[in-house]
């Protein structure tokens, strides 16, 4: 599961969800993978001031990963102009590409995935199983 | 005795959970073709739109559209393997009554041929209820059931017939399996789902008693389906 889809997860049980603490979860024992996907930079633009990078942060954190930047990066830090040899002579002289900032945060949110581990609630310490990167959120019976 | 006492989760454990993770498979090979009004419900979202799909059994409606970001859940944790396979969405195990969403938080919520499933009314409006609170302002759910009404189809339904059935789903046994005496593998095995088909306007009252707002409806090929919102609380 990647790491993106956390910021869109809480805790499953009703009286948890109205608490502040059952967001977000807390990754526990996580094995990590990366599994490679193709980069859509429109996708990563448009997604990203959706996130609750707090949240976000705090994941990373927990997980040990590099730190994020402290605010959601603005659409034009995702972008570089990239200039192509003049001498070439093929008109088009400047394009833009995904910046380097692009690229680490697609590895970051769209790749880095916990392949197995725990997802933690932090208001009633429920522990939802990761495995083979799916998150099951089914509760037993004596907690519905 | 109230015939909807006896059901709720237990009977929709065997009669329906089981079942499905029992010819996830199978089910999931005949599932491929998305419906057009989904489909375009899916399409005409905006890039960058967030949202569910509430019971996405082998992940079809994640193929459609790469631009949007879909959390998809099933209740079969094997339609949720083969769902998972549709960059750049995700997928869960969840149940539709305890989805683990924050309220209020998506553009746009669907959900196919699920809330059918659920055993009794109040569990069928809680389900939609479920669904309906993960919208933000403005945001919309697609929902579609089973219909009863369904003269023309091979099961031949009239709004006459009963409304709680169980429906068969035969698995051909495979001949190579019989060939090589693996035991139960060469033999058709028929299994039978629960579900509750919805009579005309119901599917609306139900959108209504669990606090949304219908914004349209209709009915395409056995089955009814809503967009609703939820309603704003004045």
């Amino acid at each position: 599961m990647k790491l993106l889809t956390i910021n869109f997860l809480t805790c499953a049980r009703k009286t948890c969800k109205s608490t502040p603490a059952s967001f977000p979860l807390h990754p526990k024992e996580a094995e990590l993978e990366q599994v490679e996907t193709e980069m859509n930079p429109l996708f990563l633009r448009n997604i990203l001031p959706r996130l609750d990078w707090e949240a976000m942060r705090m994941l990373t954190t927990e997980l040990g990963l590099p730190n994020l930047p402290a605010e959601t990066p603005a659409p034009e830090e995702l972008v570089v102009a990239t200039t192509t040899d003049l001498d070439a002579g093929n008109g088009d002289d400047r394009a833009s590409g995904p910046s380097q900032m692009a690229r680490d945060l697609h590895v970051l949110l769209m790749e880095t995935s916990i392949a197995s581990g725990k997802l933690v609630c932090g208001n009633c310490g429920h522990e939802y199983a990761v495995k083979e990167g799916i998150a099951n959120f089914l509760l037993p019976s004596h907690m519905v | 005795m109230d015939a909807d006492e006896a059901k709720g989760e237990t009977y929709e454990e065997e009669h329906v959970h089981v079942v499905y993770e029992q010819i996830a498979s199978h089910f999931s090979s005949t599932r491929y073709k998305p419906w057009p009004i989904i489909e375009r419900f899916l399409r005409e979202l905006p890039d960058g739109a967030i949202g569910l799909d509430v019971g996405c059994g082998n992940g079809k409606y994640l193929a459609v559209n790469p631009d949007i970001f879909i959390i998809g859940s099933d209740r079969s944790s094997n339609l949720a393997s083969i769902a998972k396979r549709h960059p750049p969405h995700s997928v869960v195990v969840a149940d539709i009554l305890y989805l683990p969403h924050p309220s209020r938080a998506f553009d746009f919520a669907i959900s196919i041929a699920v809330v059918h499933h659920l055993s009794t009314s109040w569990r069928r409006v809680e389900a939609i209820e479920s669904i309906l609170q993960t919208l933000r302002s403005g945001g919309k759910a697609l929902i579609y059931v089973w219909a009863l009404e369904q003269e023309s189809s091979r099961r031949g339904w009239t709004e006459q017939d009963e409304q709680d059935v169980m429906v068969p789903w035969v698995m051909r046994g495979s001949r190579k399996a019989a060939h090589a005496g693996e035991a139960g593998g060469g033999e058709d095995r028929t299994f039978h789902r629960y579900y509750h088909l919805y009579r005309k306007g119901e599917l609306e009252r139900d959108v209504q008693l669990a606090g949304g707002e219908v914004v349209e409806a209709g009915y395409e090929k056995d089955n009814w389906w809503v967009v609703a919102t939820l309603r704003t609380v004045v």
